[in-house]
């Protein structure tokens, strides 16, 4: 018994330990945000200063890394559900390749497809300046994601006897498609919509580079921020995006819950395709 | 009840013969008649292709080039399955994880843009016939086995099919559930008096079910018949050995019957026999060899709770079979004298 103390004891130390490593940075970046003068530290007072300069400075940024991401989401969804169904049903070796090869945009480095976009798209009339060239490179890096999160939903039932049991009630492809296949994917599309929804909000390395001074998203502000700013506003503005992203990742936990086993095959795909994105 | 199926339907199979794209042969060409109204059994062990003869009347499936699928006298051959208004029970039941019972109930109402009052209408008499009202708002994962495979039953009726097509739909259930909806699904189909078809490697529920049954072997029909002819009559050595269980031993036909290792039996059919073939059942135990025809010997002894179960040698390849008293059995390693009653025999 005395063993086990001391061994969740020391669990919950590490734990603990992790934890505030991770969570401290991210405290002093928002105290930073709200203190007069960070060098001083609290003593200089707390104040809305910063981040009302940030809204007044950068909330086009923010605005159009909301509308970006929105976009993003619907286009996803409009590829991916339909795709993800077609790879799902398509027995085919091909149809395997094809799941693969949707993960490169992963695995690549996003400077060197956003290097590709510009030097193959760059040209093309006004799309360089045009905030869609960065919907097409935010649509190219979060489609796996939409793509595999569906699959894993679709792995976990058996659609095909679903559709045959609808067919035999007179049901035609398309109210099969509307009836039995999206709601029974909605786990997956609603996992996948808001790992879209949080990932193209951050994204910055290909951001970084397809943006022009006139389509900068929040992450790429950000870094602006930090570079020619004071710390306190760098800090502000995270302050915002936090508070526009936690509630993003709450709302995911909290879809996560209610049907755990399904849930649990979307969580795999989630780590796989997060370890490769974080190789690149 | 029988105002649920307006006109029961006749089926009839010609020339289907079915080739998987792999190249595998499901099914040789096959002919077949299903008069309306009737129950028919396809039963077979896994892979005979009972179910891919289901799949081609449901419309599942394709047959190969010749084949066809008539609907009373209409070729429904090119129809996909949505337009061949039948009904159909899945083994997994493939019912809507997404929606109620009810809604599940009701999808092919729906389907068919009834007005909601009469769909609620034909749901309720569906799920009251299924005695079940009880589970209309329950969501599909909070139902039993036995629950679900009411559910599907009523999905399927609630259109009033042409024809009701079920594939083995009492496969996951446990034992005794499954012989409790075995007598509900016979009752209920004997009062709707529609044209079933019934895919099954049960046996027992073969027999219990099917007005006919077609026993199935590797793609092709080993005999049509009724229960009792399957049982009686059978036509191969395959269904003699698929339905139910059967003694055999090897002899010749001499003047005074069929002359084998253990005895001689009371045979006086024309024709060469090497082998014949008879059921336990109609084994008796003679306790004096004078009146025996076989003599053996007990090697092993089975207490079933109603019978006890003798294995007997006989001296042929296998032990036959022998059903004897439930209370005081013969003991193993004794002497046993047996006669056959002569109607049981059969030879193939």
């Amino acid at each position: 018994m005395a063993y086990r103390k001391i061994l969740f004891g020391m669990q919950l130390g590490l734990c603990v330990l992790v934890c505030v490593f991770l969570i401290l940075p991210m405290g002093l970046s928002v105290i930073a945000g709200l203190t007069n003068n960070y060098f001083v530290g609290l003593d200089s007072g707390l104040t809305l200063r910063w981040v009302l300069e940030v809204w007044g400075g950068y909330h086009d940024t923010i605005f159009r890394s909301v509308w970006i991401a929105l976009a993003c989401v619907f286009v996803t969804l409009i590829i991916g559900v339909p795709a993800a169904y077609v790879l799902h049903r398509s027995p085919q070796r091909l149809a395997r390749w094809l799941e693969e090869l949707l993960v490169l945009p992963i695995a690549v480095p996003g400077l060197a497809t956003a290097l590709a976009l510009i030097a193959m798209y760059g040209g093309w009339g006004n799309l360089r300046s045009s905030w869609l060239f960065i919907l097409i490179g935010h649509v190219l890096f979060t489609l796996p994601f939409m793509v595999r999160s569906v699959l894993a939903v679709l792995g976990g039932i058996d659609l095909h006897t679903l559709e045959e049991g609808g067919a035999s009630l007179g049901a035609n492809f398309t109210q099969r498609f509307f009836h039995i296949v999206l709601p029974n994917c909605r786990q997956g599309i609603l996992a996948g919509a808001l790992m879209v929804l949080t990932l193209s909000m951050g994204e910055f390395n290909m951001t970084w580079l397809l943006h022009t001074p006139f389509t900068k998203t929040l992450p790429v502000g950000l870094a602006d921020a930090y570079a020619s700013l004071r710390l306190e506003v760098g800090s502000a503005y995270t302050l915002l995006f936090f508070l526009m992203i936690v509630p993003l990742l709450l709302l995911m936990q909290a879809i996560a819950q209610p049907r755990q086993k399904k849930f649990e095959l979307v969580e795999d795909e989630v780590v796989i395709l997060l370890s490769e994105s974080a190789k690149s | 009840m029988s105002a649920l199926v307006p006109q029961a339907l006749s089926i009839r199979l010609q020339g289907c013969a079915k080739t998987f794209r792999d190249g595998t042969r499901a099914l040789e060409s096959l002919d077949l008649s299903i008069s309306a109204g009737e129950t028919l059994v396809l039963l077979g062990p896994s892979g005979c292709g009972k179910t891919t003869t289901l799949r081609l009347i449901a419309g599942l499936e394709q047959p190969d080039a010749g084949g066809k699928v008539f609907f009373d006298d209409t070729d429904v051959t090119t129809l996909g399955i949505e337009a061949r208004k039948i009904g159909m029970v899945f083994q997994s039941y493939a019912l809507f994880p997404n929606m109620t019972v009810a809604q599940n109930v009701g999808y092919g109402l729906r389907i068919l843009k009834m007005p909601k009052t009469e769909q609620q209408v034909r749901i309720r008499e569906m799920l009251a016939m299924m005695r079940i009202e009880a589970l209309a708002d329950r969501r599909i994962d909070q139902l039993s086995g036995g629950q679900r495979q009411r559910v599907a039953l009523a999905r399927a009726l609630a259109v009033r099919p042409q024809a009701l097509l079920l594939d083995e739909p009492l496969t996951a259930l446990d034992a005794r559930l499954r012989d409790a909806l075995r007598v509900e699904i016979n009752q209920l189909l004997r009062s709707l008096g529609i044209t079933t078809i019934y895919v099954t490697h049960d046996q027992a529920e073969a027999m219990a079910l099917g007005d006919r049954i077609i026993v199935m072997s590797h793609g092709r029909v080993e005999q049509i018949g009724t229960p009792r002819e399957i049982y009686h009559q059978p036509g191969s050595a395959f269904v003699a050995n698929f339905i139910g269980s059967m003694n055999q031993l090897r002899g010749v036909v001499t003047p005074q019957g069929f002359t084998c290792s253990a005895g001689c039996l009371n045979w006086d059919r024309s024709g060469v026999a090497e082998r014949v073939l008879f059921r336990p059942e109609d084994v008796s135990i003679v306790t004096s060899s004078e009146f025996a025809e076989l003599t053996g010997v007990v090697k092993a002894s089975f207490f079933m709770g109603d019978h006890t179960r003798l294995l007997v040698d006989v001296g042929d390849e296998a032990p036959i079979t022998v059903l004897d008293d439930a209370r005081c059995p013969q003991a193993v390693g004794q002497k046993l004298y047996m006669r056959v009653a002569p109607l049981g025999l059969m030879s193939i």
